[in-house]
């Protein structure tokens, strides 16, 4: 039996987004918007944070050029032999809070998880006009098929929570938070609250 | 007379379960889904759990975990105490977690609290021992991720809060949590006891068939009400709006001390990963 039923098309009519991202499509990227993302991002999550944080005290180099990419919070599952990778979907995004205003700072244009960012990351986003995704968390199988090279960058030794680079294709996501500053978990929020 | 049982057969057991909870889920949970698909009203909701059932479809037919977080490993073990296991069980259940997250391609997602540094082998799992009456083993085999149980929360409340004050705090918390568990979700509720066993039974609760109501009729009603409340605050599949916040709430209770009124909540996520197995 198929489970599948209402709208298969769905992931097809999404708003094609580019990566790295240019500077004059992130404007055009709107709260609440579908988007497919095509092309190279970063990944990281807890420990590489950490990790790219220290280097940043100790003034040293980071292992790459953040300044407009993408860094998707993600610690996948083991790759089987002959597959890219395991399950890759989203982690909660609230526990990177603590350093990604330093992040921006270097110029990352976009980040990318699940769950509400902070109210000092939101500021920290505006003012350096960057945006924040939320992929469809628990979609590890589904969205592996997405990610067509995965290849290890720096912190092999954190296991799943190192730093790779993904070339992805038709990878979905919703934008959580635009240029302009709106969030739309609260804008989904306040329209209930309208409603009654 | 004792049952005799194997440590190697719980050893394999434990694997098995590891392995399949990671990739299939039972039939309760794609059942609630599949409900809550044809509920929903939010088009981008109803897509998004068309996604989710899509993915649970995937995860199965091509060995590819439903979710990338394997998780912790919490393992229930309901031993009758007319078996005698002959070797280590204790051991055996962790080697069986280590050899099913090794075989499996299951992520290892267990550390050190203080030096952060992976054990590498998912183990050690938490394990709880009840000794029951009969001659069998039942295992239940529960992987948890940490969206959700990060969003766990436990009040020792005044008895004079009632229920209106052990419902607003259940909502509360939900909605705290908001997308960060991977709604829809299934809500496990403990009430009563004290403070280790409140957190138990909100665990125990995400063991039960999901969306099966307590026998006992006024929990079962707090159930349905619990249920109702959290969907009309319109957070929705992920926090993007819609009436699926949770697909279910699950209460346990155990009678509690005349000065206390404690309550758990233990949230689970879409990837309601359980298997269980009886020996
Ligand atoms: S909350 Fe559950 S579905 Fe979401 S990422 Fe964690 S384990 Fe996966």
């Amino acid at each position: 039996m198929s489970l599948l039923r209402y709208n298969p098309e769905f992931l097809n009519n999404l708003k094609e987004v580019s990566l790295p991202l240019a500077a004059d499509v992130l404007p055009t990227l709107a709260a609440g918007e579908l988007v497919s993302l095509n092309g190279v991002l970063y990944t990281g999550r807890d420990q590489t944070h950490r990790r790219l944080c220290a280097l940043l005290d100790e003034g040293k180099e980071l292992p790459v050029d953040l300044a407009g990419q993408l860094l998707y919070y993600v610690g996948p599952s083991p790759a089987r032999p002959g597959r890219v990778i395991g399950a890759a979907g989203p982690t909660t995004s609230y526990r990177m809070d603590l350093y990604t205003p330093r992040l921006l700072e270097l110029g990352l244009a976009a980040t990318m998880g699940k769950g509400a960012r902070s109210p000092e990351t939101r500021a920290a986003m505006q003012k350096h006009g960057a945006i924040y995704l939320a992929s469809i968390g628990g979609a590890g199988a589904l969205l592996a098929k997405c990610i067509k090279k995965s290849e290890l960058v720096a912190f092999g030794d954190a296991g799943p929570e190192a730093m790779f680079r993904f070339e992805v294709e038709n990878f979905p996501a919703v934008v959580i938070n635009d240029v302009q500053g709106r969030d739309y978990y609260a804008m989904v929020a306040e329209q209930k609250k309208s409603e009654g | 007379m004792m049952r005799e049982i194997n440590s190697d057969v719980i050893r394999q057991a434990v694997s098995e379960l590891a392995i399949g909870a990671a990739h299939d889920l039972e039939p309760d949970i794609l059942d609630a889904l599949l409900a809550a698909r044809d509920r929903e009203t939010a088009p981008l909701a109803k897509n998004i759990i068309e996604l989710l059932l899509t993915n649970a479809d995937i995860a199965s037919r091509e060995r590819v975990p439903v979710c990338q977080d394997t998780g912790t490993c919490i393992v229930f073990v309901s031993l009758g105490q007319d078996v005698h296991v002959i070797g280590d069980l204790q051991a055996a259940i962790q080697e069986g977690v280590r050899i099913g997250y090794d075989e499996g391609f299951l992520r290892k997602s267990v550390c050190d609290p203080l030096t952060r540094k992976n054990t590498g082998t998912n183990t050690p799992a938490v394990v709880h021992f009840d000794i029951v009456a009969g001659d069998k083993i039942k295992i239940s085999f529960l992987p948890k991720g940490c969206g959700s149980e990060n969003m766990s929360a436990l009040a020792m409340l005044p008895p004079s809060a009632g229920i209106e004050g052990m419902v607003r705090y259940v909502i509360e918390r939900v909605v705290a949590a908001g997308s960060n568990p991977c709604p829809p979700v299934v809500v496990g509720v403990g009430v009563g006891g004290n403070f280790e066993k409140v957190a138990l039974l909100a665990k125990k609760a995400l063991l039960r068939e999901v969306g099966q109501a307590s026998e006992r009729a006024e929990v079962a009603e707090l159930e349905q009400r619990l249920l109702g409340e959290i969907n009309r605050q319109g957070q929705g599949v992920h926090g993007l709006g819609g009436i699926n916040t949770a697909l279910a709430v699950h209460i346990e209770t155990f009678p509690s001390h005349i000065a206390s009124l404690p309550v758990a909540v233990n949230i689970q996520c879409h990837a309601h990963r359980h298997k269980e197995i009886i020996l």
